[in-house]
């Protein structure tokens, strides 16, 4: 049994340590927000947070998240940027077929959380890792801008 | 919910086009058979036409609320706004009211649902305003009834339906019932509204239905389907197209926890058309279990006779191919003649690849059986089809079949072919009816694609005193898609030469257009924009050679090799496709080729000082009955290294819908057409795709991405046919983007992708 908390509830899984936590999340915990893309923390469909870091869930194995805060698409939106960002996404219209727009959202929280301020560079680099083939990326940069000009003009 | 759709849903008959006649038609080329019937263009020439009847696409509930059924499959396109929106608008119906409901595949009931060809909205925004109209009038009837007078005495307006005279009011909910009794109108006697009136229509206020589900995890996609008891499975495909397992053991396979059992598909002999590619599945408890297990099997393949399949040889072969004469498909003039007279001649070859879809979500799909009847969640662009070929293979009429659509998290085309559909209703057969979904790894998605054709384009000019030209030879060398369908076929078919080659409507006396054999070795299928992607890099970057041999502007040369603004028959250019529309009401029009060159130039400021290494291009492409150009600004560093700081595109596609969506479009065709350019390229070796995974099929990420995409429309008439936008935006990036690196380094390129063609 590994312990998980996952979006602030507690759970024990019955899996062996090294599987991922990508499907752990998908199909043992019903939560299929966080998407699979390639398997190889290429694409970063996969994003979830452990302890507020930005990580690629496909090649983390649940062993190394025992017992660490894990957040997902699911529960990001109860923290004010995760919240945000959300709102920036339909606003700006940025998704097309949707997909990888999870993750997206996973590493722009990370990239808010931790420079509130991005600049463009800041934006392309903590960005790069996730992969749209829908072609979104100029919408991805509005609504992050977006999401941290509300950010700063409310707290 | 007391819905609109009642038992007598064939009170009006339903308008049909042709009848499904098995796969040839359902993927819509033309064949023996279809050519004796009377020609229909449109949504009418599509399998199952089209249906505007309210009560298959309008529910109203006791509430208020109204339901919308989309039948068209969702894959960022935004047709699960658009098409609903139409709806609603005609109707009356306030959006904030309006929920949208997914069709299953029943074409019989919706008319055609192959979401492909850059056709939902050209061929169903008057059917969709029919419909909305239909529904708007029986709501009236129903309220006229009620207050015992003339129909022309009420109107309905945002969701309620007033009588004039008094001022009175009945919502939608309160009249629900009553509309759902009232017979459907005559299509003849519908009032449509003026244009002018539109509410949602063409304003681009409205959001997306499924954003809110999207940015917060909640949108179902194909590979999210969760049954109670389902299994997950991966499938061993054979490595080489017509591959075949020659035996196998699963015995360390069953070892790997959590995997339960291990199931062989029954190889499929090439044609592939749509079949699984057999292969042996494990399936598990969880999905990594079920990859654990695959990596466990221990198959040994029998490769068959592609198995020497090379993408380098192959490019050679292509290249002898192109240099000789092949079928002539359209001859003007004398070509040869023109030649030889000619001031001085030109001559270039270009080369795109193969190329994957790479969808964000690789294919899956989830199938059940039970009590004799089969269901199927899937992210498909055809879910008819998916239903007929599920059908067949589980042995059960279509009628015993569902198929769910679930949103596709990106399609380009690979979609369409529902392969992944049909493994999983036979695994879930080979497992007595048990729940299973087969998820395709990224691995799999590339190793097993129906790929994107590799073509050699060979083009050869005379021009005259002042460079312009007279005499144009073309000769497009790629395997078929037909070649899916037909083993032996080696031409491209009507519809890969009207994209681009034959229907080049450009103003020279002498053009020749030739099409040499080829073999296909691997399964050719549909790929976004399809054989416009090399046509359009190859005729737009030659015309960008002629003109900077004649030392012209390439934007002035380029309207003068477009000629005056006239309509061309598409038929006069040998194109008997004309994707599909009628060449009366979709000629080739020339001034709106010439509108859009001209207003991209504008918009993006052609000719503007710019930094060193910067260079702008520019390049136009009539494709799905629309028309694009771009330009594209380029940046190229002293060591080859290539950013695109920005690219303008103009767009004539009529009138819109749904403006926002048209420009995102245009953007996500900007991207995928850069990485088309600089990246993209699948290649074989011993039979087998060389790349695995994105490290290897490499795509455009954000640092690729222009700093800046701006998109022009133009203004459309309603009254008007409406032509495609999925797809045409991608054909003029590529040679945009290379004719802007000609004007800032000098150095043409000739071969897709740049890679590292920059770096001396």
């Amino acid at each position: 049994m590994i312990p998980l908390e996952v979006n602030g509830k507690r759970q024990n899984v019955d899996l062996p340590g090294e599987t991922p936590l990508l499907w752990t999340l998908r199909d043992e915990l019903g939560l299929t927000g966080t998407k699979f893309g390639c398997g190889m923390a290429l694409c970063g469909a996969c994003t979830v947070h452990l302890d507020g870091q930005a990580v690629r869930s496909c090649v983390t194995p649940i062993s190394a998240a025992a017992n660490k805060k894990i957040v997902t698409i699911e529960g990001v939106g109860s923290g004010a940027v995760g919240r945000a960002l959300q709102a920036a996404w339909v606003d700006a219209g940025v998704p097309q077929c949707g997909y990888c727009q999870a993750g997206q959202i996973m590493s722009a929280a990370a990239l808010l959380q931790r420079t509130p301020k991005p600049t463009d560079t800041q934006i392309d680099e903590a960005m790069n890792g996730n992969i749209c083939r829908c072609g979104t990326y100029t919408r991805i940069r509005t609504a992050v801008k977006q999401a941290a000009a509300k950010q700063g003009g409310t707290q | 919910m007391n819905p609109l759709i009642v038992a007598n849903v064939s009170r009006r008959r339903f308008v049909q086009g042709l009848s499904l006649g098995g796969l040839v038609l359902a993927v819509g080329y033309p064949s023996a058979g279809r050519a004796q019937e009377q020609k229909k263009f449109g949504a009418d020439g599509m399998p199952n036409g089209w249906v505007d009847n309210p009560l298959a696409f309008v529910s109203i509930a006791d509430n208020g609320t109204v339901t919308i059924v989309c039948h068209r499959s969702e894959m960022g396109q935004g047709v699960r706004t658009g098409m609903p929106m139409i709806v609603a608008d005609e109707m009356e119906a306030d959006w904030k009211r309006v929920r949208v409901a997914q069709a299953p595949g029943d074409e019989k009931k919706f008319g055609n649902q192959d979401t492909d060809g850059s056709r939902s909205t050209r061929h169903f925004f008057e059917p969709m305003r029919r419909c909305g109209a239909a529904a708007r009038t029986m709501l009236e009837a129903a309220a006229a009834e009620r207050w015992k007078v003339p129909a022309s005495e009420v109107e309905a307006k945002n969701h309620e339906v007033v009588h004039r005279p008094t001022g009175r009011r009945l919502s939608y909910g309160e009249l629900a019932k009553a509309a759902a009794s009232q017979p459907v109108p005559a299509r003849e006697t519908l009032r449509l509204k003026d244009p002018k009136q539109f509410r949602y229509i063409g304003k681009g206020q409205i959001k997306l239905v499924d954003g809110w589900d999207i940015a917060t995890g909640k949108a179902q996609y194909g590979i999210d389907t969760r049954l109670p008891g389902m299994l997950y499975a991966v499938v061993a495909r054979p490595p080489v197209y017509g591959g075949k397992v020659a035996n196998f053991d699963p015995a360390e396979a069953l070892k790997v926890p959590g995997v339960e059992r291990v199931v062989q598909i029954a190889d499929s002999e090439p044609p592939a058309m749509f079949n699984p590619v057999g292969g042996v599945a494990v399936l598990a408890r969880n999905t990594y279990a079920a990859i654990q297990g695959r990596r466990a099997l221990k198959i040994k393949w029998d490769d068959g006779p592609n198995a020497s399949y090379d993408s380098k040889a192959y490019k050679a072969s292509l290249e002898e191919s192109a240099r000789k004469p092949g079928t002539v498909v359209r001859n003007d003039g004398d070509f040869t003649a023109a030649a030889a007279g000619a001031a001085r001649r030109h001559e270039a070859e270009y080369y795109v690849p193969h190329l994957a879809h790479a969808t964000m979500e690789p294919p899956a799909a989830t199938a059940r059986i039970e009590k004799g009847k089969c269901e199927v969640w899937a992210c498909v662009q055809s879910p008819q089809a998916t239903r007929d070929l599920v059908a067949k293979r589980v042995g059960m009429s279509a009628d015993d079949v569902t198929v769910h659509v679930t949103l596709l998290g990106g399609g380009f085309g690979r979609k369409s072919k529902p392969d992944y559909a049909v493994e999983a209703a036979a695994l879930s057969k080979a497992v007595e009816g048990k729940p299973v979904k087969v998820t395709w790894t990224r691995e799999d998605d590339l190793h097993n694609s129906y790929y994107h054709t590799v073509s050699v384009e060979h083009l050869e000019a005379g021009v005259d005193a002042q460079g312009k030209p007279v005499a144009w030879l073309h000769r497009s060398v790629a395997p078929t898609i037909i070649s899916t369908f037909k083993a032996d076929a080696k031409n491209e078919a009507p519809f890969e030469l009207g994209m681009g080659v034959i229907n080049v409507p450009f103003a020279i006396p002498n053009v020749r257009i030739e099409n040499p054999e080829a073999v296909a070795h691997t399964r050719i299928g549909w790929f976004r924009s399809v054989s416009n992607i090399p046509h359009a890099f190859a005729v737009q970057s030659f015309v960008a050679e002629l003109a900077a041999a004649a030392g012209r502007d390439p934007k002035d040369y380029l309207l003068d090799v477009i000629g005056p603004a006239r309509q061309v028959s598409p038929e006069t250019l040998g194109d008997t496709w004309n994707h599909g529309e009628s060449p009366e009401r979709y000629p080739v029009d020339t001034g709106r080729l010439r509108r859009v060159v001209e207003t991209v130039a504008r918009e993006a400021g052609w000719g503007r000082k710019l930094p060193k290494g910067h260079g702008l291009g520019i390049a136009a492409h009539y494709s799905f009955v629309s028309y694009i150009a771009a330009v594209v600004e380029v940046a190229v560093d002293d060591k080859g290294g290539l950013t695109v700081p920005r690219v303008d595109m103009a767009v004539d596609c009529g009138a819109t819908v749904n403006p926002d969506r048209v420009r995102s479009q245009m953007e996500g065709a900007c991207v995928m057409g850069l990485g088309i350019a600089t990246l993209g390229e699948i290649s074989f070796k011993d039979g087998r795709v060389e790349q695995d995974n994105f490290n290897a099929y490499e795509v455009t990420r954000m640092s690729g991405a222009p700093r800046l995409i701006r998109v022009h429309i133009i203004p459309g008439d309603y009254s008007k046919p409406m032509g495609g936008v999925g797809e045409p935006g991608v054909p003029p990036i590529p040679p945009a983007l290379c004719n802007a690196i000609f004007a800032a380094t000098g150095k043409r390129i000739r071969r897709l992708p740049i890679r590292d063609q920059l770096k001396a």
